[in-house]
């Protein structure tokens, strides 16, 4: 939407960070230094790869979360908390199961205390403008996952909220479904029937990001900042089979897997250090991505958005794969294409055995958790080291979350290799005896 | 059915018809059954006949009624304590460090042992009064209702889950809003099922509540409990038979009337994705759902209940919780006044211990315990032995589970002490030891905890496992070992953890007995505690409750607890 903007932006978010523990010494930023304004008028779309902070600068526009530095104004005021004029949408729905469909819709207003009278009409109009009518009775649990988000949609709009908030709104939901409940919204955000200014969304998918918004802004991890700024220039509606819309979610694809410099990037740098974050790729899915790479019609090389379409992975399931074979150097990734090392190759055509000691080897040489496991089992006298003390080390450089992400995969990844083994009940790590 | 079936059925209907009747019927009743029995509550001692107790059948359905509105007087009382104590401790970090801990002390005491210093208490509130005796009664209830219901509470407000918060949050509903829009209707569940194992818990203290004796005196309550003592002193085997018929009668009503539609209505509050298999609509949900006249009312009830729920009582402008904004200073003074407490209670019992007690009585406390620990233990192990085998038989043949399952709810309802007498009467006869012999009356009532869970355990044991375990050819005692244990033993744990708290406060009843002026001693530490209420020793009462609970903490911390964790860690 091209309109005239009005001289303050609707919400202006001015250098926000959010860190854990801010109060210890070993901060961790979620998100550094974050500038953002959005104007009446437009859909803004917020992307990039899980556990780039970006569902955090959502709920921090929301005023569900107070940033750790810095400030977010909403209409030229200091945002405290959640404000007048923004809903949210979510990825989970979070409808309340023991109401029903009106009732869930209705909350907003309840809360707001308006009369009986005006609720009903509104309740209404929202239930109809989203294509609910004939629904109003039903609970949460009777309706499909497609119409349990139109619920979800319907509760924000019903509100009149200047500003729309969505958190990965249709992430939860099969293609088709989502692809219906996307052109529905923009139908009606096109002909003006929404009742809100402008929309606000968090995305991992980037054909979405590019058939929906007007401007995306493209988030890094670790910390999470806005890495660069798209205009998307297309009117809607958009067609996906464009080539102007392929060539701008090729470039997407190059920009999200261009090399960063080496400081805020760790998986790429020259020598990952022992606080790397792993995300928990399985190996099955290395090893068969590897396979796939290395037969025709790849022959070793692919386009990562076609490799996604034949694959049926979307960004965010492909990217991790990509990035765990680039950290392991069975694989190379570059301005949205990937290419398999000679180590690759010959991983795709050894057996089990080899494959096994091929994956050791690699762990060993640029996985420095899992070296350091290795090696500290080897040193004991009895070979074994509980997992705490690796947690507790973990910690100071990554959240909880993130630990237990970390030590989960190198605990799958060396289990595989037969570096080591690990017994959950005990919380222990050890070294396979011999037998 | 879905509920908009409901609603299209009922409209077509107008005019009130047989099923109006049928429940107007129900509901004068019920109001002509209250009233009489009310206004002898508030009636002074004398006239009410506190000591004139009749074994006339006659007279049967009032004391009914009178004990179940004890129970139910209770019930509100724990209900009120569930939502204030409970919010307080999800809400306050520092009310959690003391109220949490203090609930699961409160959850080990053994009521029984109680009940004597309640009762001099709450007379002496009211002097004069039934109210006082009543009051003391309705205690006693009380506190065998309440802990499990708050903890349940509790947990549910602890785990509420994130996108339900963020959303509550997020469209500013007022504290008072989100307690009646979020936080209960998600613990609901839970607090439904844990209101019923109370319920049924409680039948027990009900009866042993109302006919109390300290020292030389007695105080009876019109109700089953004081029918049944005095027919016990008169050796009126019949008497007690017509009790045990009412008894079963009156529980029987509550399970249909209240709890069976509780349940099924219950469901609604579960946060599942997908609609599960459809639950058999009890009669009395039926009948409020589908009658005309008494669909007005309960719909009136919601509304003013809605209407209460969405006042906006509180504030709405809720400030962002701020990361790590835990004041050190504000803990540490909590943490000294904390301290202060403690150490001026401990102080309290030091010089109460040392007035009253010797190390000898501590001994002999112990050694009691320990003996009452054997019986304890022997009723849960025979429990097992007996209901684990039919208990799995039952629970995989799904239709006879369907069946089975509330019937031993029921019967785990039916307070057990009123089946003593037949016991005492058979010891007596054939001249058994008492040390022994008595253990039995512990697993009467301690059995169904047991049996219901198995089944509900062998219930919801997956389908294609079984398949497996046949298609493998696994039999006998490997799959006993192997694959049935394994499934069901979160709810074996859960069942023999409610049995074991169950059997330890029946040790008090249950270790002296008494068939007329026969009476029947088990060394232990219930009857302790029963002889040292006899006696009015209240150093001894609270010595022998404070070991219990030391025993049962205990065994819950190192024994229950971890066994429950694998358990779970194991299965799921």
């Amino acid at each position: 939407m091209d309109t005239p903007q009005a001289a303050t932006p609707l919400l202006q978010v001015r250098s926000c960070s959010q860190s854990y523990r801010a109060d210890t010494a070993g901060e961790l930023l979620v998100l550094d230094q974050v500038n953002l304004a959005i104007e009446a008028g437009e859909i803004v779309g917020l992307l990039g790869r899980s556990g780039s902070g970006k569902s955090t600068l959502l709920r921090v526009v929301a005023g569900l979360l107070a940033p750790t530095r810095g400030e977010v104004r909403w209409r030229g005021t200091r945002l405290a908390g959640p404000a007048d004029g923004i809903a949210m949408v979510f990825q989970s729905f979070a409808l309340f199961p023991w109401l029903t469909v009106r009732e869930n819709v209705e909350l907003g207003l309840e809360a707001q205390g308006l009369p009986a009278e005006e609720r009903d009409s509104r309740a209404e109009a929202a239930i109809d403008l989203i294509g609910l009518g004939g629904y109003d009775s039903a609970y949460p649990k009777e309706l499909s996952g497609g119409m349990r988000q139109r619920v979800g949609l319907a509760r924000a709009l019903v509100v009149h909220p200047d500003l729309l908030l969505m958190d990965e709104p249709f992430s939860a939901l099969d293609v088709l479904t989502a692809e219906t409940l996307r052109t529905d919204l923009i139908d009606l955000w096109s002909e003006r029937r929404l009742p809100v200014k402008s929309m606000l969304m968090v995305t991992h998918n980037i054909e979405e990001a590019v058939l929906m918004c007007d401007r995306i802004l493209v988030f890094s991890a670790n910390p999470g900042r806005i890495a660069s700024e798209l205009k998307v220039p297309f009117a809607h509606p958009r067609n996906r089979l464009d080539v102007a819309f392929r060539q701008m979610v090729d470039d997407i694809y190059a920009l999200m897997t261009r090399r960063p410099p080496p400081t805020s990037r760790p998986y790429a740098a020259p020598a990952p250090a022992f606080g790397t974050a792993l995300h928990p790729v399985s190996t099955n899915l290395l090893a068969g991505l590897m396979e796939t790479l290395a037969q025709p019609p790849y022959d070793g090389r692919a386009d990562l958005p076609a490799l996604a379409a034949a694959l049926q992975l979307e960004a965010d399931e492909l990217l991790p794969l990509g990035e765990a074979l680039a950290l392991l150097r069975f694989a190379e990734v570059e301005e949205g294409d990937i290419r398999l090392t000679d180590a690759g190759r010959r991983f795709a055509a050894a057996d089990t055995d080899t494959r096994k000691a091929m994956f050791a080897a690699a762990l060993k040489a640029h996985v420095p958790l899992a070296a350091t496991i290795r090696q500290v089992l080897e040193e004991r006298w009895n070979h074994r080291a509980s997992a705490e003390r690796f947690r507790d080390e973990l910690e100071d450089h990554m959240s909880p979350e993130y630990v237990h992400e970390t030590l989960h995969t190198v605990i799958s990844w060396g289990r595989y290799a037969e570096l080591y083994s690990y017994d959950e009940e005990a919380d222990q790590f050890s070294l396979e005896e011999p037998d | 059915m879905s509920s908009s079936a409901y609603t299209a059925m009922a409209a077509r209907r107008r005019l009130p018809n047989a099923w109006d009747f049928v429940a107007a019927a129900c509901v004068l009743g019920a109001l002509m059954a209250i009233v009489p029995a009310v206004r002898g509550t508030f009636a002074p001692i004398a006239a009410a006949g506190v000591t004139s107790i009749h074994l006339k059948p006659a007279l049967l359905p009032y004391y009914a009624v009178r004990t179940t509105l004890r129970m139910f007087a209770a019930l509100a009382a724990a209900i009120l304590f569930t939502f204030t104590y409970g919010t307080l401790a999800a809400k306050s970090r520092r009310a959690e460090m003391i109220l949490v801990p203090l609930l699961d002390i409160l959850q080990s005491v053994p009521i029984l042992g109680f009940l004597s210093i309640t009762v001099v208490f709450f007379v002496d509130l009211f002097p004069g009064r039934v109210l006082g005796l009543e009051l003391a009664a309705i205690f006693a209830i009380f506190t065998s209702q309440a802990w499990n219901m708050t903890f349940s509470f509790y947990q549910s407000l602890t785990t509420v889950p994130a996108d339900l918060d963020e959303a509550a949050r997020s469209f500013r509903l007022s504290a008072w809003q989100r307690f009646w829009r979020l936080e209960v209707p998600f613990a609901m569940p839970g607090l439904v099922w844990n209101t019923m194992l109370s319920m049924s818990g409680a039948w027990f203290f009900v009866v042993a509540s109302e006919s109390i004796t300290l020292g030389s005196h007695t105080w009876t309550l019109p109700g089953i409990g004081s029918f049944v003592a005095l027919a016990l002193t008169e050796r009126n085997l019949r008497a007690i038979g017509w009790a045990i018929a009412t008894m079963l009668v009156v529980i029987l009503l509550y399970d249909q009337i209240l709890f069976r539609p509780l349940v099924a209505w219950a469901t609604k509050f579960r946060v599942e994705t997908t609609a599960g298999a459809p639950v058999p609509e009890p009669w009395v949900l039926a009948l409020l759902r589908r009658t005309r006249l008494l669909r007005l009312a309960s719909r009136a009830v919601g509304v003013l209940l809605d209407a209460i729920g969405g006042l906006r009582l509180a504030p709405r402008r809720m400030p962002p919780p701020r990361p790590s904004t835990s004041s050190q200073f504000g803990d540490t003074i909590w943490l000294v006044a904390v301290a202060l407490a403690v150490a001026g209670a401990l102080w309290r019992i030091v010089v109460f211990v040392s007035a009253g007690l010797t190390f000898a009585a501590f001994g002999t406390a112990l050694i009691d315990g320990c003996c009452s620990l054997l019986r304890v233990l022997a009723a849960v192990l025979i429990s097992i032995l007996i209901w684990l085998p039919i208990g799995v038989w039952m629970g995989l043949r799904p239709r006879l589970a369907r069946i089975a399952q509330p019937v031993a709810q029921f019967l785990a309802a039916f307070p057990a002490n009123l089946l003593f007498p037949l016991v005492v009467i058979v010891i007596v006869q054939y001249g058994l030891n008492p040390n022994i012999w008595l253990t039995p009356l512990m697993i009467i009532g301690t059995q169904w905890y047991v049996l219901f869970n198995v089944i509900a355990g062998a219930a919801a044991f997956p389908g294609d496992l079984r398949e497996v375990a046949a298609n493998l050819q696994v039999r006998g005692l490997l799959w006993w070992r192997r694959v049935i244990l394994p499934g069901i033993l979160p709810y074996l744990v859960t069942g023999a953890i409610t049995a074991m708290g169950n059997a330890w406060n029946t040790t008090i009843v249950a270790e002296v007995a008494s068939w007329g002026h026969t009476t029947l001693v088990a060394r232990g530490l219930g009857a302790y505690i029963a002889e040292a209420t006899n006696q009015g020793n209240t150093a001894h009462i609270v010595l022998g409750i404070a070991v219990m609970s030391g025993f049962v903490v205990i065994l819950n911390r190192l024994f229950w607890r971890p066994l429950y964790d694998f358990a779970r860690r194991r299965a799921t």
